[in-house]
């Protein structure tokens, strides 16, 4: 056996032994564990799950063992995460610290920040939230306004960030902010670690059209900042901002692979709400060719995923393919949502109560949901914007 | 899996690019066109290919072949495709050295796989019988004679069959129409008594016949495999064809966008490039994903031939699919962002446009795969 073989079955049988039965169905929202200073496991099995990643370090395996991790290789971690996906294993920690600001601070971090962040985000002590966007800066990201002066060893921030995601339950946000009006608009942009719990911070949840409550307004009103949570060059935030958007955008092309999420799948799905002939074929024609023109989708953007990895590790490829992994696993995202609650028919119209089952409410709340796929961290359009400039070499628009 | 060329594989195409840009450009194909070309493809540029080892690139080495693996079929018909080469390359060395090579005994393929290699020897896969791809509702029947085989009935759409000196023939020699079982693979001469051939005139000034078998006598040594029982390897060498095709309509795909690509940004109006309209954009980079995805799902195709064979139907009905729908996508898109000059004749676009309407119904549409993909899938 090849070693990638050996530390394949080895990681199987770990998963195996140590994934409770209960973390190997599929999740609902209610069912996520965030951490945290306020964290609390939504159940006994979820603790015990977390903490046995945690000890194995699995939890973020391609860190380096200070900061938390395993320090294994892209390659390993892919591993671990194939298998969990096969086996169904929940993800033990929900982390916009691991997907995002984690991976930011290893490329742009002093030693102290990393010291003092990576091993609370790795072991689910700390939560965190994005402040990037503002009421007058979405899109155009780079025209934000919220300022930050400097005085003595402190930032002075004043401003709002909208659409922040969870603000009103993390300890800490990363935050884009202004710190020199004079200069162009994406030079006069630095980036800050903030703590949630300081003085002069509002935050005023937002609902959603699924009914969730995931995002608010936070206000800043002189809310002062130690220097020394300046990441990267002062002035300097809007490379940091990139590199981390990256990361975003890698993890959103990525939603409708993580299948431990869903309420259904699709075919199962097909299965339950569809006539099915004696062969065990969804009757619709049209149905079934739906629902094979998503699976088929699916399938090439796995194999195109798959080819993106083949292809960085051989240094070959134009390594212009990955821009075009959040458009099409976001966009296809949003149609499996819609195809499931097609499916459904009148059962996939029910909000509450108990006419509908569980997986029915979710999934409708799902495609309700999803819709942001294709909004949030960078829309559809801004990837199409960015693909016909970077790897078409169309004259800018902006 | 192997989703990346190798060096050996990206030099393979390279040359192929170089060669079919000498030897075999559009131009080529609008002089076949011009002059009613009676074959349909320049036996000069055959023999060249074959001298390169086009020819026998899968075939085994023992046979003659360069034993090269299907990827790199797979890379020549992408460039072929590029260049809308006409060649013997797909029905002669994919389809009908395929269906030797899997169904045929070692006599046979010791016999005929070296010929097909050299280039000298010319096959045709004679399988369609109506105007719809339907492999299991093959009915020409083969009946017992007292000295082999007697062949009687109507093939359609045969890829150069009327060029071929030997034609594979798929007929029934049990069960009924629409059953997998019961189908048998015969070798026939194309110059047997009784076999009529009838070239057609196709919008893609390619190669395609009808054949009109009557009472078409088979010895039993021609039979490839046992009497009745030739459905795997039939969807075997389906299988590779269409991976080969899709490569094919990559390229193909690939040329017209590229060409499209550099008219956006050198026509302009309203005092600016085209390409700067956001309009036009979007739909150009919608192009680039859909291109993309289809190169992933040819490599996986290609490389299954070989090293994963079980995956091969599911990844061969998903390639033939997603080529079907990328190519009409891209030819027509093609057209409209030419704006007048693209529904001419003198522009090239059209004859990609035209080669890929013939591609698109070669082997299977998208429907006919998303439901073979449906059902291999098990729903
Ligand atoms: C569920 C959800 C969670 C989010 N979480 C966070 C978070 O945690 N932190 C955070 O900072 N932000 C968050 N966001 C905000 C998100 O990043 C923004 O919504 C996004 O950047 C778009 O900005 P906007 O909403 O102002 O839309 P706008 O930029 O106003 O866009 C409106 C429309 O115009 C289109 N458009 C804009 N510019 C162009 C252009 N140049 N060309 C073509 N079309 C264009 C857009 O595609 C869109 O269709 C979240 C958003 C959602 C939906």
């Amino acid at each position: 056996m090849s070693d990638t073989a050996v530390f394949r079955a080895t990681a199987r049988s770990w998963l195996e032994e140590n994934c409770p039965a209960s973390q190997r169905q599929p999740i609902t929202p209610g069912e996520q564990y965030w951490g945290g200073r306020n964290g609390s496991f939504p159940s006994e099995d979820a603790r015990i799950w977390f903490e046995r990643m945690r000890e194995q370090r699995w939890v973020v395996p391609e860190w380096p063992l200070a900061y938390g991790g395993a320090g294994l290789g892209e390659q390993e971690a892919r591993i671990i995460k194939d298998e969990m996906r096969k086996l169904g294993c929940r993800s033990p920690l929900y982390s916009l610290g691991i997907w995002m600001l984690g991976p930011a601070l290893l490329e742009f971090g002093s030693e102290a920040q990393k010291d003092e962040h990576l091993p609370a985000i790795a072991q689910g002590r700390a939560r965190w939230c994005q402040g990037y966007s503002e009421p007058g800066a979405g899109s155009d990201l780079a025209s934000l306004q919220t300022r930050a002066e400097i005085d003595g060893d402190h930032f002075v921030l004043n401003g709002s960030k909208i659409w922040t995601s969870q603000a009103d339950r993390a300890d800490w946000i990363f935050c884009l902010v202004r710190t020199d009006p004079a200069a162009r608009k994406q030079e006069g942009i630095s980036f800050l670690l903030i703590d949630m719990a300081s003085p002069g911070i509002t935050v005023r949840p937002i609902e959603l059209i699924s009914g969730a409550s995931e995002f608010c307004q936070t206000f800043f009103d002189n809310v002062r900042v130690p220097r020394g949570n300046l990441v990267g060059p002062l002035h300097g935030g809007w490379g940091v901002a990139k590199a981390l958007l990256k990361h975003e955008r890698k993890l959103m092309s990525e939603i409708g692979i993580e299948s431990a999420t869903r309420a259904y799948g699709a075919i199962e799905c097909a299965k339950r709400y569809l006539p099915v002939n004696a062969t065990g074929q969804v009757a619709d024609a049209v149905m079934r060719d739906r629902l094979a023109r998503h699976e088929m989708q699916m399938h090439a953007i796995g194999l195109t995923q798959q080819r993106i990895i083949e292809e960085s590790k051989a240094r070959a490829g134009s390594g212009l393919t990955a821009l075009v992994m959040k458009y099409c696993g976001t966009e296809e995202e949003k149609r499996r949502q819609e195809l499931m609650v097609a499916m459904m028919g009148s059962q996939g119209l029910g909000w509450e109560g108990e006419d509908f089952s569980g997986p029915e409410i979710d999934t409708v709340r799902g495609m309700l949901g999803s819709k942001a796929l294709s909004i949030a961290g960078g829309s559809s359009e801004i990837q199409l914007n960015i693909i016909a400039k970077r790897a078409l070499g169309l004259p800018g628009v902006t | 899996m192997s989703l990346v060329p190798t060096d050996e594989q990206r030099q393979l195409a390279d040359t192929a690019r170089e060669f079919l840009r000498e030897y075999a450009p559009v131009t080529a194909l609008r002089q076949l066109r011009e002059t009613h070309d009676p074959l349909g493809y320049s036996m000069d540029l055959w023999s060249r290919m074959a001298e390169l080892g086009w020819a026998g690139i899968t075939i085994p080495e023992q046979y003659g072949g360069l034993d090269f693996g299907f990827a790199g079929t797979g890379l020549l018909m992408q460039e072929c495709g590029r260049t809308l080469a006409a060649s013997p390359l797909f029905a002669s060395c994919v389809l009908g050295a395929g269906a030797i090579a899997l169904a045929g005994s070692d006599a046979q393929k010791q016999k005929l796989l070296p010929l097909v290699a050299t280039g000298e020897l010319r096959l045709a896969l004679a399988l369609e019988e109506t105007h719809r791809h339907d492999p299991a509702g093959v009915g020409i029947a083969a009946t017992r004679s007292a000295r082999g085989w007697e062949l009687s009935g109507v093939k359609q759409f045969v890829i150069d069959g009327h060029s071929a000196e030997q034609l594979v023939v798929v007929a029934r020699t049990g069960g009924a129409p629409g059953e997998q079982g019961g189908l048998s693979l015969f070798l026939v001469d194309a110059g047997a008594p009784g076999l009529e051939r009838h070239r057609l005139a196709l919008l893609d000034s390619r190669n395609a016949a009808r054949l009109e078998f009557r009472s078409v006598h088979v010895d039993d040594a021609m039979r490839l495999g046992e009497a009745g029982e030739a459905w795997p390897a039939l969807q075997q060498v389906l299988d590779r064809g269409r991976a080969a095709l899709a490569a094919e309509m990559l390229g193909g795909a690939e040329e017209c966008f590229e060409r499209t690509l550099a008219y956006l940004k050198q026509r302009e109006q309203f005092g600016a490039v085209i390409g700067s309209f956001q309009a036009l954009q979007h739909r150009a980079a919608q192009m680039f994903a859909e291109l993309e995805l289809l190169r992933s799902a040819v490599r996986a195709a290609c490389d299954a031939v070989e090293a994963s064979p079980s995956m091969l139907p599911l990844l061969a009905s998903l390639v033939k699919a997603r080529a079907n729908d990328c190519a009409e996508l891209l030819t027509n898109e093609a057209v409209q962002l030419h704006g007048g000059i693209g529904t001419t004749d003198e522009l090239d676009i059209g004859l990609f446009l035209k080669r890929a309407r013939v591609c698109m119904q070669l082997l299977g549409d998208s429907a006919f795969h998303r439901a073979r993909y449906a059902s291999l899938r098990g729903f």
